[in-house]
């Protein structure tokens, strides 16, 4: 089955990226096909790798970007929540004129399309978030 | 056709648990997930209206989070089956629809 996932709450906030990343993992180990991972609101800051987690605490970002090289897992991550919160790719530095990237390997920076298109695509769309 | 109900608060902080409760159709089912798992811990106020709800609903809560709430060996609410992150996955893939009550 193919699934994809919506994750709407930032990184070690509170429970949503964890719940979303072990969901994922479960169900590429079952079998299934995890499509997309897109990521809305704060979920866009899971994708920065600027983060540096205290060495005995999990790597979000680093643990997601292993996942898509891994698993070949789309992940994305909205535009607008990005221009918003500082989530810069290649691109997006050109066109608003920053002088730093930070969005890590794995992810991209795409519009809400990609979470409709996930939503018609898959099987099942499941959210997280708080 | 039915639904895979998942709640992710506890019912003593938002409401989310009792707006899905009374409006699930028989033949659905409820994951608790984070901090709702401590709904399934019997002996609280909703004890009883989970009770009744099982009566037509499966009741499932993720075992994981249980135990990270401390609440593992802790008698649970009637009709209450404890599944890992791969019985979340099976529960996803059997039934027709999800929806988290966020």
């Amino acid at each position: 089955m193919k699934f994809a996932i919506l994750v709407n709450e930032g990184p070690y906030q509170h429970q949503a990226s964890d719940s979303a990343y072990q969901f994922a993992v479960a169900a590429i180990e079952s079998g299934h096909e995890v499509a997309r991972v897109f990521f809305y609101h704060d979920g866009v800051n899971n994708g920065s790798n600027l983060t540096t987690p205290p060495q005995d605490d999990r790597h979000i970002q680093k643990r997601w970007s292993a996942l898509a090289a891994e698993s070949g897992v789309d992940l994305v991550l909205c535009v607008a929540a990005c221009q918003r919160r500082g989530m810069v790719d290649e691109g997006e530095r050109d066109r608003n004129k920053k002088d730093a990237i930070n969005v890590a390997d794995g992810f991209r920076i795409s519009g809400l399309g990609q979470l409709i298109e996930a939503g018609i695509e898959a099987d099942r769309l499941l959210t997280f978030g708080d | 056709m039915s639904t895979l109900n998942i709640v992710n608060k506890s019912p003593f902080e938002k409401r989310s648990l009792d707006q899905c409760i009374t409006r699930t159709s028989s033949g659905d089912a409820l994951l608790l997930i984070e901090d709702a798992v401590v709904a399934a811990v019997s002996g609280t106020a909703y004890d009883a209206p989970l009770t009744e709800a099982g009566q037509n609903m499966k009741l499932y809560v993720l075992e994981g989070d249980l135990a990270a709430r401390g609440f593992a060996d802790s008698e649970m609410v009637n009709g209450f089956t404890p599944v890992d992150y791969k019985g979340f996955v099976a529960l996803v893939a059997e039934h027709d629809r999800v929806h988290s009550w966020l």
